[in-house]
């Protein structure tokens, strides 16, 4: 693989991670605890989406096959999407969501924060764009960990639970393959290593915070890299895609 | 449920540096961070805003509409405040 | 409109403690295009009158945001689907505007939000219509709010202060959601024969229900007339729906779909268009709570409410033991 086609490949995969995630909460869509919340959900989902379309257009710029955004999105198969698991878990309830964004943010922040200063300047350009709303992002849904943690007994074990059922698709963040490898060898990119052991004291700092035990090592699920995804991705295609599928070549 | 409704504060926004924070509204957080975060996201969602102040409702100090008579009209009276009440002659500048 | 259901119900004005003069120097302030502010001294049956047109509309506002929210995971492209989450997400925000106005009248949001639970508050007929195709949210978009932006706009020069600021905002933020509508129209327009049949169906379906949001005809409309003395209301409802129908007729034909309305001509001595009777009773059944969607509108709000009451708790008691932490 040169070094061209693992920059391609990443910037899908970081546009996969964005756009499924803007999915996810574009379900949440007045299903908040409180109106500010939802306002605040619109902003993340909407927030994702502009960094999925920013990757994507990149990617298919260097791909040069004349694919667009749509055609990514939403003619892709299951396998073809290389997102993390950890994004496409279904929203649950709002500690689910809360903890799933604090895990995967606190990851997101630190790959993104590499990227602004890797060598491939368009990609670091909007690595420096996303950064700013990841930051924000990560600060509300903290501070909000730390209020569910440290609030009722109802909400710390209901959030403890959630911690314990996502954990689990933390493994993977850290994981990389070959492409991971070129984009930090030949791009001055993320070193994963490094930001696990960083990750690894953010997520405490913020768990200690909220009283939350850190969950012990435990087995690691895996395989978005290679297209591998679990059972609840394939609806969440479904929905997606619905009208690209059912009315193909239509531009609306 | 209205008695546990999370309180209220009042939003004020700075639209640019060198302005003033200026009423937008309010909204309800159970904690201040929260009333910031709140305020951003509602009030600020097309770049608004360089700084949110965000205020209890219950802490502000209103002057009551019952006694504006008292409190501002005898400011209206006293013209000499204002430098259109002076003649200046034609032919001086600078004053 | 927004606030249909204020023309149905009796309201008695209350003046009992109200003297003649303070009234008359009430009026005499709305006359003089005062703006009233919240702690000034007003009638109680403007306070009242305000607190059910706000947060009905309020309440129209969020409501709203379900019918388009449907489409939002099945946006046909990411372009869409973009600023269909940036609209659905200024409908949270101009709820939360009109909420935070009508909060200033002293009634919490909290109780209007119990009241739009149980029935008791009513929001707009409109938003009881099912959102079957992607057209729908076209025609909402070009219809609905095209309607709304009718209605919102004198409501910018309402006689009561923070409600005239939230609709300046509200009517600020909103002028793209029409153009958005009218936009994906007029791409099913320009598309096959299966998209244009779907505008057409879109049509069909949402031109009555967006007649109907500006409420009863002003025979049958009570308190139109207190509220226009009250600057409150600045337009009758037939006023506005005939404006609606003047400069919405020639858009269909430029999309090149049929208004569904055999009696639908232009009028050229008075220069509107005349158009045909409503039916106003399926009006009144979807108001009483007998529309296709009412139920399931109403049902999701609870459930979200209910569902977030662990976290609002939490957010409670988290706020209390900082609070004592920091008194001790």
């Amino acid at each position: 693989m040169t070094n061209h086609q693992a920059l391609t490949k990443y910037l899908f995969r970081l546009g996969d991670n964005a756009l499924i995630l803007a999915q996810r909460l574009g379900e949440l869509v007045a299903n908040g605890p409180e109106l500010e919340e939802e306002l605040a959900t619109a902003n993340f989902a909407l927030d994702y989406l502009g960094q999925a379309r920013m990757f994507y257009a990149r990617a298919c710029e260097l791909e040069g096959a004349g694919r667009d955004e749509d055609e990514i999105a939403f003619l892709r198969g299951e396998r073809e999407f290389e997102n993390f698991l950890l994004v496409e878990q279904p929203n649950g309830h709002f500690g689910d969501t809360i903890v799933r964004q604090v895990l995967f943010d606190s990851f997101y922040i630190l790959q993104l924060e590499a990227l602004a200063a890797c060598s491939d300047p368009g990609t670091a350009e909007i690595a420096a764009r996303a950064q700013k709303e990841i930051q924000y992002h990560l600060r509300h849904a903290a501070h909000w960990l730390v209020r569910l943690g440290d609030g009722t007994q109802e909400s710390h074990a209901r959030v403890a639970d959630s911690l314990q059922n996502f954990w689990r698709y933390t493994g993977e963040l850290f994981d990389g393959d070959g492409i991971d490898d070129l984009m930090h060898s030949a791009f001055d990119g993320p070193d994963l290593q490094r930001i696990a052991g960083t990750w690894h004291d953010n997520v405490g700092k913020i768990l200690q915070q909220a009283t939350l035990q850190m969950p012990e090592d435990q087995w690691m699920d895996g395989g978005g890299r290679e297209g591998r995804h679990t059972e609840p991705f394939g609806y969440l295609l479904a929905e997606m895609q619905y009208m690209q599928r059912a009315f193909p070549g239509a531009s609306w | 449920m209205s008695n546990k409704e999370w309180p209220l504060y009042e939003v004020f926004i700075r639209s640019r540096a060198g302005l003033s924070h200026r009423h937008a509204g309010s909204v309800h957080a159970a904690d201040a961070q929260m009333a910031l975060d709140h305020a951003r996201d509602v009030y600020t969602r097309r770049n608004e805003g360089v700084s949110i102040w965000v205020v209890r409702s219950s802490e502000i100090i209103a002057s009551d509409p019952a006694e504006s008579s008292a409190f501002f009209e005898p400011a209206a009276d006293k013209i000499y405040r204002h430098p259109t009440f002076y003649e200046i002659p034609d032919g001086v500048e600078n004053l | 409109m927004y606030t249909q259901g204020l023309d149905q119900k009796g309201e008695d004005a209350g003046r009992t403690a109200e003297t003649a003069e303070r009234l008359a120097a009430f009026q005499a302030r709305i006359d003089a295009e005062e703006k009233i502010e919240a702690k000034d001294w007003m009638p109680d049956a403007y306070r009242r009158t305000l607190v059910r047109q706000i947060s009905q509309h309020a309440h129209s506002e969020i409501i709203g945001m379900q019918p388009e929210g449907n489409w939002l995971t099945r946006a046909p492209s990411l372009r869409r689907k973009a600023i269909l989450l940036a609209k659905v997400q200024d409908e949270a925000g101009h709820g939360l505007y009109l909420y935070s106005a009508a909060e200033t009248l002293g009634t919490s949001r909290g109780q209007m939000v119990d009241d739009l639970l149980s029935g008791k508050a009513k929001y707009s007929s409109i938003f009881n219509y099912p959102t079957l195709t992607w057209a729908d949210i076209g025609a909402i978009g070009w219809l609905v709010d095209g309607a709304a932006i009718m209605n919102q706009i004198p409501l910018c020069r309402c006689s009561y202060g923070p409600y005239a600021r939230a609709m300046v905002r509200v009517c600020k933020e909103e002028s793209f959601h029409q153009r958005q509508g009218f936009e994906i129209m007029l791409s099913l327009s320009r598309g096959s024969e299966e998209q244009k049949a779907m505008a057409q169906d879109a049509l069909n379906r949402w031109w009555w229900p967006s007649l109907m949001m500006f409420g009863p005809g002003d025979s049958d409309s009570k308190h139109s007339a207190q509220s226009m003395a009250w600057k409150i209301k600045r337009f009758t409802n037939d006023e506005l729906r005939q404006k609606f129908v003047d400069v919405t007729v020639p858009q269909a034909e430029f999309l090149g779909i049929r208004v569904p309305d055999d009696e639908l001509e232009f009028d050229a001595e008075s220069g509107h268009y005349k158009f045909g009777e409503i039916d106003w009773q399926e009006f009144f059944d979807v108001l009483a709570g007998n529309g296709p969607c009412n139920r399931q509108r109403l049902q999701k709000r609870q459930r979200a409410h209910n569902d977030g009451e662990w976290v609002r708790e939490a957010a409670r008691a988290y706020a209390e033991k900082q609070r004592r932490k920091a008194a001790a």
